[in-house]
């Protein structure tokens, strides 16, 4: 144990050094047994996590996200404490809540009350506390009658309302999220966001482990991609997302597929094609197969190449492909973005019904996608990719080439447009009908 | 960062325990129509079952009480409760870490609460079971008087044995579930290993010495001694238990610090 060796740290703030951990694998049944005994060494090791480093400061979110297997619940389980680190440090400052999983512990046959009391004495509350938190959790969890009903006549969604509650009454130091959150209806879901942010606001830490990208940038302020034990790239949610993404497509790609991971300076403003034949785009998350490229994005309005474009007018985004070698039935595909790197749209030739014909090599393809972007004035990015090989249903075989953020575009406001606010104009058609007088004269 | 192994935080745990032992014994009796009549249903079964059998077929076997029909119901009741008691103990701590595996996994909480609060709750059903054992002596005349208070240092080894070797198991348990079944196998032996339906004078000289070894002997021995014949227990007997009492707990601890470390990987 390393207890002893811990040093002081700030309160909220949560520090790891070269955190390492192994599952020893036996293979034959005998093997502990026998280490137990002194009689030699059975075992090898299974390295799960290799030398995490990670420190957060107090009142910070952080972003975890991987792929299944990167080592994500493991690092959860260390920082939580209930699983010990093969080799380094791991200091926690302050109380740690988490909520790994809703309802855990929760016995059927007793009520939502006496559950919730239960789990509050779990995680350490007093019992001059006991009762009003439990005020606080019958509020929350908003069951009515059904909190002092046993837990078996609950729903799924009500036992996770339950769980929330009791797991969140006491405002953590530390809150650590896995995606539990993805349950219950979409109220209850923005009642737990909320109440996460205003933990945030009062100075919690946040450690979000997510594969769901919306999350990580709406309630994070920095991320790390987890990947085979390491981390990969700690940086700005957007960076680490677009290498995430980029990496999934890598995975599920036929043959070799080369990723930009090293995060340039100014990924998101590096409008234009910024590479040279045979090189990899510089920013974060694109790929590259070594079988097309692209030369060249342009955004136009009205024939001319823009870079502040109206809102209700079509645009047209104009990608230019070379193909380095022959190509069975390519496709061009193209996604939009906002500042925040959340996607608005993206699609590609073959789920829009268009064939582009078999590209000979060193054969060039323009493309045009021209449509109106009814979205908030502001700045996107346009990513473009090429891919082969159509599969019925929409979906693509191969993804050759992938620049992100290659192109940059800022929507102005049209002169006449409606005052609105959100993200995607709606233009609702408003009918108002006048109904006769209340009776009971209001 | 220290792993909620020791016993440092558990007295901080203090309400999480008493929560869940009275919940425990809440969900034992509460939930079904006749609640708490069950709690002495099965013992009560099991010692109308011996008392019919073996009062009739052994009555020799009990010298010096021919005229007391209740005698060998008494005698009977001293040494079951007590072995129920062990067995139940035992049992439940060893299977303990594996049976809250998802609780263990999930939250971070002192370890050593579970073992804890499975001893509060057998020691408290033991405890409301004792209270019918002495109606029903008061009810028969076997009024045994002070000595009763004798039973509380027996109590106290036997609930150590129990969690010493049931702290050693459920730890083993954790890597070979080989335990669970090994200690239901063990516990039928040992049950009949130990006079507890039949009086130690039926035993041929010739095997007694096998009851020597047994610790649980003395400690049944001196309950039927307190209970059935109002004696204070010899309390040198209960020296060889109340040692191996301690090693037990001593053995289990050392276990548990040992190999209990990783635990939670294995589920």
């Amino acid at each position: 144990m390393n207890s002893d060796q811990a040093l002081p740290i700030a309160q909220g703030a949560l520090s790891l050094r070269g955190v390492t951990k192994g599952y020893r694998l036996y293979q034959k049944k005998w093997g502990r047994a026998a280490e137990w005994l002194g009689l030699g060494n059975h075992h090898h090791m299974h390295w799960v996590l290799n030398g995490i480093d990670l420190d957060l400061a107090p009142g910070e979110a952080l972003g975890v996200v991987g792929e299944n297997g990167a080592g994500k619940s493991t690092l959860l389980k260390l920082i939580t404490g209930v699983s010990r680190p093969t080799a380094g440090h791991i200091n926690v400052g302050g109380k740690i809540s988490a909520l790994l999983e809703l309802g855990i512990g929760f016995n059927a046959d007793f009520t939502g009350r006496q559950n919730a009391a239960h789990a509050l004495r779990l995680s350490g509350v007093a019992d001059e506390q006991l009762s009003g938190l439990l005020v606080d959790v019958e509020s929350f969890s908003d069951l009515g009658e059904y909190f002092d009903y046993p837990v078996r006549t609950y729903s799924s969604g009500m036992q996770c309302r339950l769980g929330f509650a009791a797991a969140t009454a006491v405002r953590p130091d530390i809150l650590i999220v896995d995606e539990a959150l993805a349950v219950g209806d979409v109220f209850f879901q923005q009642r737990c966001y909320d109440r996460i942010s205003a933990f945030r606001e009062q100075g919690s830490t946040l450690l979000f482990v997510s594969h769901s990208a919306q999350a990580v940038f709406a309630l994070c302020d920095r991320a790390v991609l987890l990947s085979e034990g390491r981390v990969v790239i700690d940086g700005a949610p957007r960076a680490v997302i677009d290498l995430y993404n980029a990496q999934v497509v890598a995975k599920s790609a036929a043959h070799g597929v080369t990723i930009q991971s090293l995060p340039s300076d100014d990924a998101a403003s590096a409008a234009g094609s910024g590479h040279t034949e045979g090189d990899l785009p510089a920013t974060v998350g694109s790929y590259s197969a070594g079988s097309a490229r692209l030369d060249g994005v342009a955004v136009l309005q009205a024939g001319e190449p823009a870079a502040a474009v109206l809102a209700d007018r079509p645009i047209t985004v104009r990608a230019r492909v070379v193909f380095l070698e022959a190509v069975a039935d390519p496709h061009v595909g193209v996604q939009v973005r906002n500042i925040r790197g959340e996607v608005l749209y993206q699609a590609h030739t073959h789920g829009l019904g268009h064939k582009l014909g078999d590209a000979a090599a060193h054969e060039v393809l323009e493309v045009d996608f021209t449509f109106i972007a009814p979205l908030m004035p502001g700045d996107y990015t346009l990513t473009v990719g090429v891919a082969a090989g159509g599969k019925p249903g929409g979906a693509v075989e191969r993804s050759l080439f992938r620049h992100q953020d290659i192109a940059s575009f800022s929507l102005i406001r049209p002169p006449d447009d409606d005052f609105w606010d959100g993200i995607v104009n709606l233009r609702p058609q408003v009918a108002v009908r006048r109904m006769a007088e209340s009776e009971n004269g209001g | 960062m220290a792993l909620p192994l020791g016993i440092a935080g558990t007295w901080a745990y203090r309400r999480f325990i008493f929560g869940s032992v009275s919940q425990e014994l809440r969900a034992r009796y509460t939930g079904s129509l006749l609640g708490v009549v069950w709690a002495f249903i099965q013992p009560l079964t099991l010692i109308v079952i011996y008392s019919v059998i073996f009062s009739k077929l052994m009555r020799p076997g009990l010298s010096g009480y021919d005229d007391q029909p209740f005698a060998y119901t008494i005698f009977l009741c001293s040494g079951l409760l007590l072995w129920m008691f062990f067995v139940e103990l035992l049992t439940r701590s060893v299977g303990i870490f594996v049976q809250n595996g998802g609780l263990l996994k999930k939250i971070q909480f002192p370890r050593l609460t579970l073992p804890i609060i499975a001893l509060l709750a057998a020691v408290s059903n033991y405890a409301i079971i004792m209270l019918w054992f002495l109606l029903l002596m008061v009810w028969t005349d076997f009024v045994p008087g002070v000595v009763v208070f004798g039973a509380l240092p027996v109590i106290v080894i036997v609930a150590g044995l129990a969690v010493g070797l049931g702290l050693l198991g459920a730890t083993i348990n954790v890597y070979y579930r080989d335990v669970e079944h090994f200690t239901s196998v063990l516990t039928q032996f040992w049950f009949w290993l130990t006079p507890i339906i039949y009086p130690l004078d039926i035993v041929p000289a010739s095997v007694r010495w096998l009851f020597e070894w047994n610790p649980i002997f003395p400690l049944v021995a001196a309950m039927q001694d307190m209970f059935l014949r109002g004696n204070w227990p010899e309390w040198h007997t209960l020296t060889y238990p109340a040692v191996m009492s301690l090693g037990a707990l001593c053995l289990g601890a050392l276990v548990y610090f040992r190999l209990g470390q990783d635990m939670t990987d294995e589920f």
